[in-house]
């Protein structure tokens, strides 16, 4: 079974005890209700390492695994789920450009990453239904030592001009099946002919702000292409896999922290002369909502720790996804039913958590396309 | 064959209803749910259109209708997805208490502002320390001469900023049996002692005002009791069964809205270049919440005929209450889950709906309390 070494017990502790005092209650429900990123904490956790723990130490990064990520994902989020949420988002895609792209492009982005200077995100997606990649139609043409971009990205994440998208494009024009006919390309927010529609309030997850992009006539660098002409699908779906771990281990602290405070709440709340927590019916939710949460650890690390040592199963990785999402939704659920008239209050933290893992469920991969993948791979072809 | 029977005069009054919303709050409700309550005019308008309080009897200024114009408000403010002018709580659940235990005095004085919407109205039970636990109220109403002085604070209150009248529950604490030591009283606005306190922020019903209300040597006229000294409590749990049954309907109706949303979004959505109600799962996932729907539908519409007839439905009316909030919200996430990425914005009315529906299994009595009440009534 999977056990966590003594330094990555060091990081959880760092990550939990960082969160804790950081995380300020009023300032999440302000910062939720204004829908901005946590710059100030964001840049103070780069400064201590939280940022870009699995991106290479010779660009700043940690030079960790995606376990020792999760750990910080866990614990962000445990502590207050729209922070971790936002932080822990704030690099994504730059895994795959320390993975897949010249020594060059590294060396100018993934410092900045690691060193909360620059926000990165994915821009995948060109429908709200998501990442069915055959139907990519955002178009990059090599032109000369440039590339030329046109098309329209939906739900990416980390809005604003101030950072860098890795887009995922179609760069073969004939008929090439998907697989041989996408590539990723780097581009920076401020670009000419880009322009970035804010997708405005989310059902969660609001210290990160969504946009949708659309490029118009866009030129890079022909050096920007991350990784090899036509190699996109397969580098977006190690990509995704990663993202979709990282997810259930935001999941899983989101539960933690749901079920940490309705335990506290229950321990302490009285009604008819009894604590809640003396109630049968309360300590049979308590159990279940516990018991979720430990079967959703179990998967998420087993997934990462597969992921680190190069047997990732992408099957097994969308099976942690939903577990972990559907835990956190049920169990935050459960937790503003324990908290009654005040779980529906904003104060009370626990809605907030419940919305987040909402977010957190619906993204990289819903219930019904994480059904279809693991359903197609386990019955094969018949 | 349909189970409640509304005549030509229903569907009038329902036609008018549906027009009246279309004009004076639909434009409006994305304005109001920033504001976090909506302006004392629309109350004013809704009562001067004739749509507050159609039970109340024509001497006081209502229709003298029956429960059906309450079931046609209910319904037609669900289809535009509203909270914030609580209708249903105001002339469901707070007026009947003036209706059914004021005196003559306090009726004539009332009721005719109630209907014209001069007078909004909020029922004051709960407090920080007892919410399920009523009969654990501290609040305190202690006579002195021809007054009452009254002591506490109460909690979560719905109107609470918007109300001009308030039925409050509070205890007498010379008196040691819990439940005879509560009375309702009619404390006005205004009234010096009486203060509001916060204007709580929430996961939904943004438009709806609750807050918190502070009672400080509040001195009311001994006349503003409602009914006998001691019998509130008695009071609370013969209206309550109409509070629970006004909001099983409100989440049957909730959920149907949802389904025709649903079934819209799954219709004219295309992915893998088909609709997205052609996937079988969709369609199993449609065929069994419309399933759930129906059910719904059936039982509250049952009890509804039966609660006109006067009869004791306390066990089913509390059944009623969870599963229907229970579905609507189990009905509500599935449909996010349909919609994809697309229900985590907000510009997507799922997202409100969602974030609206949460409350149901809390508020009017928590789904565990339903529980425990038909249990009690069953006999265990
Ligand atoms: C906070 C946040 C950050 C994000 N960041 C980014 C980002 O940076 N870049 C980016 O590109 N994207 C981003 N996303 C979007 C994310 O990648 C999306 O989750 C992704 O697009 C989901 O795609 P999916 O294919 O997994 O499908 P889903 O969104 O899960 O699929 C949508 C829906 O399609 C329907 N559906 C599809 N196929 C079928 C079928 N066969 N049968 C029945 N129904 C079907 C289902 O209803 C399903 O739920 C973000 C999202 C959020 C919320
Ligand atoms: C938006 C909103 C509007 C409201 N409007 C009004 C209003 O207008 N007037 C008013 O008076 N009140 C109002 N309320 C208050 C509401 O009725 C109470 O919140 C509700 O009755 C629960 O009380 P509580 O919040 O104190 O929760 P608690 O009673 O503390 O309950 C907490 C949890 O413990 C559970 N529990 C309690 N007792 C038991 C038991 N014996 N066995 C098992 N589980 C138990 C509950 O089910 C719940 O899950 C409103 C609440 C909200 C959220």
């Amino acid at each position: 079974m999977f056990e966590l070494n003594r330094s990555q017990k060091e990081i959880q502790n760092a990550a939990r005890q960082f969160a804790k005092g950081e995380f300020d209650s009023h300032l999440a429900l302000e910062l939720e209700e204004s829908r901005e990123f946590p710059k100030k904490i964001w840049q103070k956790a780069a400064g201590l390492g939280f940022v870009g723990i699995q991106l290479p130490e010779e660009y700043s990064g940690g030079g960790l695994g995606l376990v020792e990520a999760c750990l910080i994902a866990e614990n962000f989020c445990r502590v207050d789920s729209t922070f971790g949420m936002a932080l822990t988002l704030a690099g994504a895609g730059s895994e795959a450009v320390a993975r897949f792209a010249d020594a060059g492009l590294k060396q100018t982005i993934l410092p900045k990453i690691c060193e909360g200077e620059l926000l990165s995100g994915i821009a995948f997606s060109e429908t709200d239904y998501g990442l069915d990649l055959s139907s990519i139609n955002t178009i990059a043409k090599p032109a000369g030592d440039t590339i030329l971009i046109n098309g329209k990205k939906t739900h990416v994440a980390n809005l604003g001009t101030n950072g860098i998208y890795l887009v995922l494009c179609k760069t073969e024009l004939n008929q090439a099946p998907p697989e041989e006919s996408l590539s990723m390309v780097l581009v920076k927010g401020d670009q000419r002919g880009m322009s970035i529609e804010d997708s405005g309030r989310k059902f969660g997850a609001n210290m990160t702000a969504s946009a949708t992009i659309t490029f118009d006539n866009v030129t890079v660098p022909g050096s920007n292409l991350v990784g090899k002409n036509g190699k996109g699908w397969s580098q977006a779906g190690k990509l995704l896999d990663e993202l979709k771990i990282l997810t259930a281990a935001q999941a899983l602290g989101t539960a933690q922290g749901a079920l940490d405070r309705a335990l506290g709440h229950v321990k302490q709340r009285e009604q008819f002369n009894r604590k809640l927590g003396r109630f049968q019916i309360t300590r049979h939710k308590i159990a279940l909502m516990a018991t979720k949460v430990e079967l959703a650890r179990l998967i998420t690390f087993q997934a990462a720790d597969m992921f680190d040592k190069g047997m990732a199963d992408s099957t097994y990785i969308s099976m942690a996804k939903m577990v972990s999402a559907r835990t956190a939704v049920e169990v935050a659920d459960e937790a503003i039913q324990l908290f009654g008239g005040y779980g529906y209050m904003k104060e009370s933290q626990v809605e907030r958590f419940f919305r987040d893992a909402k977010v957190a469920e619906l993204c990289f991969g819903g219930l019904t396309a994480m059904k279809d993948m693991i359903g197609e791979a386990v019955i094969g072809k018949i | 064959m349909d189970i409640l029977k509304f005549s030509k005069e229903h569907e009038k009054f329902r036609e008018r209803l549906a027009g009246f919303l279309a004009k004076e709050v639909t434009p409006f409700m994305d304005q109001w749910e920033k504001d976090r309550i909506v302006p004392k005019s629309i109350w004013k308008k809704a009562g001067r259109a004739g749509f507050l309080c159609p039970s109340v009897s024509k001497e006081y200024g209502g229709l003298g209708g029956d429960f059906l114009y309450s079931v046609i408000v209910s319904e037609e403010f669900s289809r535009i997805v509203h909270s914030g002018l609580a209708a249903s709580l105001h002339s469901d659940v707070v007026v009947p208490y003036i209706e059914s235990f004021g005196s003559e005095e306090q009726k004539k004085k009332y009721l005719p502002g109630c209907v014209s919407g001069d007078i909004i109205t909020a029922i004051a039970m709960t407090e920080p320390d007892a919410g399920s636990d009523l009969a654990g109220m501290k609040t305190t109403a202690v006579g002195q001469g021809d007054q009452v002085v009254i002591n506490g604070s109460k909690t979560f209150i719905s109107n609470g900023i918007n109300c001009d009248l308030v039925v409050l529950a509070a205890i007498d604490p010379a008196i040691t049996d819990k439940h005879q030591a509560v009375s309702l009283y009619l404390v006005e606005d205004k009234t010096p002692g009486f203060k509001r306190g916060r204007h709580l922020d929430k996961m939904g019903w943004n438009s709806q005002d609750t807050a918190e209300l502070f009672f400080s040597d509040c001195h009311i006229p001994k006349a503003n009791r409602l009914g006998e000294a001691g019998s509130g409590f008695i009071q609370l749990v013969m209206k309550l069964q109409q509070e629970r049954l006004v909001c099983a309907m409100g989440a049957v109706f909730a959920a149907e809205r949802i389904m025709e949303f649903a079934n819209e979004y799954c219709k004219k959505t295309m992915v893998k270049e088909k609709p997205l109600n052609r996937f079988q799962a969709v369609q199993f996932a449609i065929v069994e919440m419309t399933t759930d729907v129906k059910l719904g539908r059936t039982f509250v519409e049952k009890l509804c005929a039966d609660h006109m007839e006067g009869e004791n439905i306390v066990i089913e009316t509390s059944m009623a209450k969870y599963w229907t909030t229970d579905m609507v919200n189990r009905v509500a996430e599935r449909c996010m889950d349909l919609f994809g990425e697309s229900a985590v914005l907000e510009s997507n009315i799922m997202a409100r709906i969602k974030r609206d529906a949460r409350v149901m299994s809390i508020f009017a009595g928590t789904n565990e309390i339903m529980k425990g009440i038909a249990a009690k009534f069953m006999g265990m």
